[in-house]
């Protein structure tokens, strides 16, 4: 006996047969059929934080880790963490950063990746702050869009359970 | 450039793989030009962004075998969103060092084959992935954060200045720029009515633009370009050469590539790289790129022009392809590229420069024809098959210069009045690689 997948000519309709049975034949508005299958991927990687894991270990510590650069005079401090100098090419050394900021831009994500849309909608803001050269990207909380405004003040909060990552950290409203 | 082909792009292509797209985008482009054959081109290079979209590493392999290129050398480049553009300009290399007489250009991309959500996030592992991706990893996010400052730098401390609640001040700053960047996706999507090659060519009003559903603050899903499958080819040769195969060559007179930071977080707050035509005391108070412009594609274009012998470009060059993955970056890119000065750019749409002559777009574009941006309907009315963008945009602006669109597109509504020069802007991860390439007339 013989069998065929089923036969769908619109691409969203074959796309959710694929969750469903993993083979869909697509026929086109010329008649062309093309047998398309459902093809799993997924890994693990093995990624090390290298020299930025005292920034990420900070998180943990309720600490905000930024660079600054060794060479007297130079000096530029970074929000995220560099251990070499993108002005100069000197090593730097770990400081700690405010954590009250700024926010020097903002948005309110409506979708995201599909990692993420369960997360949505989530602001995002890069925050300025005083005696730092550049920027720290972060989650904004507490706050809707109709709340946030460039130079808005804002202040860190770090999850008490710590999962090493980014969003270990993130930004609120100051009080 | 001699010749070009383009596939239609397409939400998906599921009768063809990257293989066939290819070639077919090269028979039309070898159609009607008996001498040049497959054994007269010395080499190839081919460009796809992602080797996840595609589940196939060495997928460039398969394309050269597939065009029947071997034994010829080949290189495959991948540089983010201006994957395509770093192939043209390749191919210009690899002839303009004598390495080789004729050189095929070759790009695609297959982005059909994830959903859209989880193509997102493939796109998004071109941001730092310690410190970016985890945090949403969405592109359009990033680009939203870059329009924000820019609308605040240049609205809100532009016209809306005398406004002295600063909310309120920034809020009519953003409805602005929304408005002004909907104007952009009218043009663009309007224009693209008359390119059979675009996805997404429609009629829409600033309200409609205004109205689709909000991707991430400020951006609405019809400023944003969406992901396609589609394959573009180039044939660049020696000017000796180019004689054997058409009356209606164009010239390559200039390229120019820029970069900066991955992370938008690090972009530097320093001076303005001056172009000829502009002057310190136009940007004393401004602090650059941050995340405001993109300083990657100021230096691709003051490379570019100096190469080409270009002080004024706004003047000296007809109209431009770029790279308009977002509405905003097509504004900001205005600036970037001397079109008009920075902070310039959302007078420049309404004004109405940047729009062709004798279509109307339903709002006053008073100079239209100036210097018209995004003919074709640029990215976001075309689609955006990565590897192939900025293939798209030479063979586009390459039919402009020939004075053929009429023939391509079976439509003489895009065809410029005889274009001397064109520019194209292909652009890449939040701004961190650039490339730009002058094309002039080749033929009196």
């Amino acid at each position: 006996m013989t069998t065929r997948p089923p036969v769908f000519s619109k691409f969203r309709d074959a796309q959710a047969e694929l969750e469903r049975s993993g083979a869909v034949l697509f026929r086109d508005a010329e008649g062309i059929e093309s047998l398309i299958i459902r093809f799993p991927y997924s890994i693990n990687y093995i990624h090390s934080y290298a020299e930025d894991s005292p920034f990420f270990l900070g998180l943990a510590e309720g600490r905000l880790r930024g660079s600054k650069c060794r060479k007297p005079k130079c000096g530029f401090v970074y929000a995220t963490p560099r251990s070499h100098c993108m002005v100069c090419g000197a090593p730097t050394e770990w400081v700690d950063l405010p954590l009250k900021g700024r926010v020097h831009s903002w948005t309110t994500c409506h979708f995201g990746s599909e990692a993420f849309l369960k997360e949505t909608p989530y602001n995002l803001a890069m925050v300025e702050f005083d005696g730092v050269g550049s920027l720290l990207l972060v989650r904004l909380k507490e706050c809707i869009e109709s709340d946030l405004y460039i130079g808005m003040p804002v202040e860190a909060r770090f999850d008490p359970n710590p999962k090493y990552s980014i969003t270990d950290v993130w930004f609120v409203p100051a009080r | 450039m001699v010749t070009g082909g383009v596939t239609k792009f397409a939400k998906a292509h599921p009768a063809m793989d990257f293989r066939l797209m290819v070639k077919r985008a090269y028979d039309y482009a070898l159609k009607g030009i008996p001498n040049l054959t497959a054994d007269r081109i010395d080499g190839t290079r081919i460009s796809y962004f992602s080797d996840h979209f595609a589940r196939q590493l060495k997928a460039a392999s398969m394309v050269q075998d597939y065009l029947g290129m071997n034994p010829k050398g080949s290189v495959r480049l991948e540089w983010g969103g201006a994957t395509g553009g770093e192939c043209f300009q390749a191919a210009y290399e690899a002839v303009a060092s004598g390495r080789m007489d004729i050189c095929l250009g070759a790009g695609f991309e297959t982005m059909s084959r994830v959903a859209t959500w989880k193509g997102n996030e493939f796109i998004a592992l071109a941001s730092d992935t310690n410190f970016d991706f985890p945090l949403g990893g969405f592109y359009t996010g990033y680009y939203a954060l870059m329009v924000v400052r820019h609308i605040y730098e240049y609205l809100r401390l532009g016209r809306f200045r005398g406004v002295t609640d600063e909310r309120e001040a920034q809020r009519l700053a953003i409805a602005e720029g929304s408005r002004i960047m909907s104007q952009v996706s009218v043009k663009n999507h309007l224009n693209a009515l008359h390119n059979p090659y675009a996805q997404y060519p429609k009629r829409l009003t600033v309200e409609d633009v205004l109205k689709s559903e909000m991707i991430s603050y400020p951006l609405t899903r019809e400023q944003i370009c969406t992901m396609s499958d589609g394959a573009a080819v180039v044939v660049l040769c020696t000017e000796e050469r180019a004689k054997e195969f058409t009356d209606r060559p164009v010239r390559v007179l200039g390229v120019g590539c820029g970069t900066d930071t991955m992370r938008l977080a690090d972009r530097p707050f320093g001076k303005v790289p001056l172009m000829p035509h502009e002057k310190p005391k136009d940007y004393e108070e401004l602090r650059y790129p941050g995340v405001h412009s993109f300083r990657a594609g100021r230096a691709a274009g003051i490379e570019a022009y100096r190469m080409a012998g270009i002080t004024n470009p706004n003047r000296e060059l007809d109209f431009i392809e770029l790279h308009d993955a977002y509405a905003s970056s097509e504004i900001q890119t205005y600036e970037d590229l001397g079109l008009c000065k920075y902070g310039e750019g959302y007078g420049f749409v309404e004004r109405g420069d940047p729009f062709l002559k004798g279509i109307d777009y339903g709002f006053p574009t008073p100079k239209a024809g100036a210097i018209p941006v995004n003919p074709s309907g640029g990215l976001i009315a075309c689609g955006h098959p990565v590897g192939a963008t900025g293939l798209m945009q030479a063979v586009f602006a390459f039919w402009q210069l020939q004075g053929t669109i009429p023939k391509h597109f079976g439509d003489p509504t895009l065809q410029l009045a005889k274009p001397r020069r064109g520019a194209i802007h292909s652009h890449a991860g939040t701004g961190s690689s650039v490339t730009v390439s002058i094309l002039e007339r080749g033929f009196r």
